[in-house]
């Protein structure tokens, strides 16, 4: 039942509404706010498919439940060119070719967007490990890691 | 005077950026769970928690009475037929009396919610009875009536041969299963609308299984279904066959409640019902003289089919047809077999059969080279098929073919001659390299041959923007933009003049399914023949709005002299005169000639080829095998984008290599232990070797712009390679997939 009273900015945009406090957040995401780029790769926090920004930190959405994110920014694909790297990293991963089926796409660019902001200078063995919480499985992770290595510059 | 040659393709050979990119990289690309509908359902597909067992009594009355129930769905309720057609149809699309593998489905409860459906799908109640069941191959096979399918290959008299041969050896091999995780799982929404019609909305492959599947549980006719592929999120095979099965379950619900009805696998569901790369065991002989000739072969290969027979019957075809390895042998006996387990059915998955005989037979070459005393690339390079020699199945390579070259890069390149220097990063851990070659044989073959075939319809709008149908499907492996790049380059037009669709299987002919790395061949052969009329009539116009007898075309320009007009323009000239500018398409693929009964012929129109050498390094104290780097080099034909063809290379690699050392799927008496990406793993960034890819082009001479097959390739021999690496740093020959540490530490007996 809607009776959770939510407040938060979601992309930039003030949200007030009623929500039903057992719903997820990336369910309240998807099929309430209708951000359809956060994906549900498993449902168990272990593909990062589904990564969003709350307050700056990446967050697997589907471990987090809508009425705990009251207060805070919340930052989906839909809205990552208001981070200081989004457009930088869609545009690597887009040269690097590190897209492919693009399923797992937006939880890559979500998870490197808090890490270079946390550490720019980060080199390719930190960018591994920073990503290994991520799985895709179509690329094979040398052009992601390389785009994303090319963002930071 | 010869003119000085110039390489004339504008758009084939270009590493074009993704035509899809933009869409995914913002999350506005629409997949199969992105779409809404108006007054949807959800449905959930209730199973079977026995690996065998007999379905007494379904008691729903608890759900029902809850206001978002909406329906119950079983065997009873489906209005056409409950056979799945696939090749021997023997999967119900719902199980009535006897369920045969744990989590077949046995019903489908629609409810008004997603989380409504998963609730009440728990208050359903279904009383079965347990049966015996059988989960073992070597048991299952001892009755003819468990062997789904068995094949038979015979070249000169192979047992007698072995009887003369100096060097014999003979293993035996087990290979685990590989589920796909591709990322999105399955999903099939049902649209069905008040004049009759029913539309399904796909994850999937293979578009046209899916509306066979829908038209067979339905009983609606071909032309009253229409199956639109979502943008699909990786496949690898996994969504070859099954995506019919939760499409046809999604057009049922939607049939009988009158209703879009949406039905969404969350993973443990997928894990545990969808199909997976067979498991298997093989026993192989080769035999060589006292010079290091090959002269026979001997396998015997059983696959583990699970409950269901699926697709069963062509991986294992696929597998018998190579399991002899690309060589040239002049004795050949391949018996195999596909059996009856009760577990969850397999299917297809990159590679299609060929990894796991792959893995065996590579192994063995190895060895057999050690036996006789050879550097292992050296009794492989005086063996290997080349032209003009013949396969196993006595077809002669006629043209394009690389291997050789393939073998003397990778040596080349990882320095192999030299690998007793490579230094291990400790004292505990040992280093070796290790070779493994492969072919793979492109599109459907001799027995997949009456659904090899393709269809494309090209429109060109008054505006010159172009949009091109074809049916055969993108599901991350760059089909969409190698075959705009295809049409760019036969109508001389701007690779952002097109657009080519997702498939809608009411809009172009059933051009079989997006499997066997065919995509490239056929559907690119579909477009060139779409394009040839509208090229001559395109060309035929520029000419004279540049009044001139010849020109140049390129970058989709036409030029002559200092005159250059745009494709826009032409096109404009093309309709102001009233010319046609839509056509269609149609490819068939040449003959081929292979008789089952003894396994003679012209098996597949053509081979890919790779070869492979792995970098490994081994823990000796805690058996953990750390793949370093990975040199590949393959032989596709033309290399229409060298980019996405070197994600092709990555990602099958790392596929392979995630197979080979770490995918271990446990199922213990019939019931799967670790169905999720908790407990079963796969590669992640951290676990990459780097890659080292070449590419040799052979010009395939009936491929569009002399381009063959790519996706499978990359996987096949990478478990051969990673296994002989392990053998030369630590001396264990390793005779089973995946390479886990306490295999490895066993065979070396630490444990």
């Amino acid at each position: 039942m809607k009776n959770y009273l939510l407040k938060c900015e979601i992309n930039g945009e003030k949200f007030e509404g009623l929500i039903d406090p057992n719903m997820r957040l990336i369910d309240f995401l998807r099929d309430e706010i209708g951000l359809k780029g956060t994906k549900e790769g498993c449902g168990e926090g272990e593909c990062g498919a589904c990564m969003v920004l709350l307050d700056g930190r990446a967050v697997n959405s589907c471990l987090v439940m809508a009425f705990s994110v009251s207060g805070k920014e919340i930052i989906t694909i839909e809205g990552i060119d208001k981070t200081k790297y989004g457009k930088k990293l869609k545009k690597s991963f887009k040269k690097n070719a590190a897209v492919q089926c693009g399923f797992c796409t937006p939880g890559f660019i979500i998870t490197a967007a808090a890490f270079l902001e946390e550490k720019p200078d980060a080199t390719e063995e930190e960018i591994k490990e920073a990503l290994s919480g991520n799985i895709c499985r179509c690329t094979g992770y040398d052009m992601i890691i390389k785009a994303v290595n090319e963002a930071k510059k | 005077m010869s003119r000085k040659k110039e390489n004339k393709l504008s758009f084939v050979g270009k590493g074009i950026e993704r035509v899809d990119a933009d869409i995914k990289l913002e999350g506005k690309a629409l997949y199969g769970d992105d779409l809404d509908f108006a007054k949807m359902l959800y449905g959930v597909c209730l199973r079977s928690p026995y690996p065998k067992a007999r379905i007494k009594k379904i008691d729903f009355s608890e759900a029902q009475k809850d206001p978002d129930f909406v329906k119950l769905i079983t065997a009873k309720d489906i209005p056409g037929s409950n056979k799945w057609p696939v090749v021997n149809d023997d999967y119900p699309f719902l199980a009535w009396d006897i369920a045969e593998f744990h989590s077949q489905a046995v019903a489908i409860l629609v409810a008004k919610n997603r989380f409504k459906a998963n609730e009440l799908s728990k208050k359903v109640k279904i009383e079965y009875e347990e049966l015996d069941f059988i989960d073992d191959i070597h048991k299952s096979i001892t009755k003819k009536e468990n062997i789904f399918s068995s094949y038979v290959i015979k070249k000169g008299d192979a047992f007698n041969e072995i009887k003369k041969c100096k060097y014999v050896i003979e293993k035996e091999f087990t290979t685990n299963y590989q589920v796909h995780c591709y990322l999105e799982p399955q999903v099939a929404t049902g649209v069905f609308a008040t004049d009759g019609t029913l539309a399904v909305y796909s994850s999937t492959q293979c578009p046209f299984y899916v509306l066979d599947a829908v038209c067979a549980i339905t009983g609606l006719s071909s032309n009253k279904v229409k199956i639109i592929q979502t943008v699909t999120g990786g496949g690898f095979g996994g969504k070859e066959d099954v995506p019919a099965l939760v499409g046809a379950h999604a057009a049922l619900a939607s049939f009988i409640t009158k209703s879009p009805v949406r039905i969404c696998y969350d993973r443990e569901e997928d894990f545990r019902s969808m199909s997976k790369r067979h498991p298997s065991y093989s026993k192989v002989t080769y035999g060589a003289d006292e010079n290091g000739k090959l002269k026979c072969c001997i396998v015997k290969y059983i696959l583990d089919a699970g409950a269901y027979s699926t697709l069963s019957p062509i991986v294992l075809w696929r597998g018998t047809v190579h399991a002899a390895g690309p060589y040239s042998i002049d004795n050949v006996y391949v018996e195999s077999y596909a059996v009856k387990t009760n577990k969850v059915p397999c299917g297809a998955f990159r590679g299609f059969g060929q990894p796991q005989i792959s893995f065996a037979q590579e192994s063995l070459i190895d060895d057999l080279a050690e036996k006789i005393g050879m550097d292992p690339i050296d009794f492989r390079l005086k063996n290997i098929i080349d032209k003009n020699k013949l396969t196993s199945t006595s077809q002669k390579i006629k043209d394009s073919i690389g291997l050789k070259e393939l073998i003397e890069i990778v040596r080349k390149k990882s320095d192999w001659d030299k690998r007793k220097n490579l230094k291990p990063s400790a004292n505990n851990k040992r280093r070796g390299l290790g070779c493994s070659i492969a072919y793979y044989g492109v599109g459907l073959g001799a027995k997949g041959r009456y659904l090899d075939r393709a269809g494309a319809y090209i429109n060109i709008y008054r505006d010159a923007t172009v949009n091109i149908t074809v049916g055969n499907t993108e599901m991350g492996q760059g089909a969409l933009t190698v075959l705009t790049q295809i049409a760019a380059e036969t109508l001389n037009c701007p690779i952002n003049n097109i657009k080519l669709d997702e498939v809608d299987t009411s809009k172009v002919p059933d051009s079989g399914p997006t499997v066997a790395s065919r995509t490239t061949v056929m559907s690119g052969n579909a477009i060139i023949e779409a394009a040839k009329p509208l090229r001559e009539r395109i060309f035929k116009t520029a000419l004279k709005m540049l009044g001139s007898k010849d020109m140049i075309a390129k970058d989709g320009y036409f030029i002559s002299g200092s005159k250059k007009i745009f494709f826009n323009e032409v096109i404009k000239q093309c309709w102001a005169e009233r010319l046609k500018m839509s056509e269609q398409g149609w490819y068939v693929s040449p003959p081929t000639t292979y008789d089952l009964k003894d396994g003679k012929g012209d098996a597949y129109i053509v081979y890919s080829y790779s070869a492979n050498i792995a970098d490994v390094e081994v823990d000796i104290e805690t058996g953990f095998l750390e793949v370093k780097k990975i040199y590949s080099a393959f032989d596709v034909g033309k290399v229409v984008n060298p980019v996405l063809a070197l994600g092709q290379a990555h990602g099958g690699i790392l596929q392979g290599m995630s197979w080979a050392v770490y995918e271990n799927l446990v199922i213990e008496k019939g019931v799967m232990k670790n169905p999720g990406f908790t407990d079963y793993i796969v590669a992640t960034s951290c676990d990459i070797p780097e890659y080292d890819v070449s590419f040799v082009e052979k010009d395939y001479s009936e491929g569009p712009y002399k381009a063959k097959g790519m996706g499978e390739l990359p996987l096949i021999a990478v478990a051969g390679a990673v296994r002989n690496a392990v053998k030369n740093a630590c001396g264990v020959e390793m005779d089973s997939v995946p390479m886990i540490p306490e295999k490895i530490l066993k065979k070396m007996g630490r444990i």
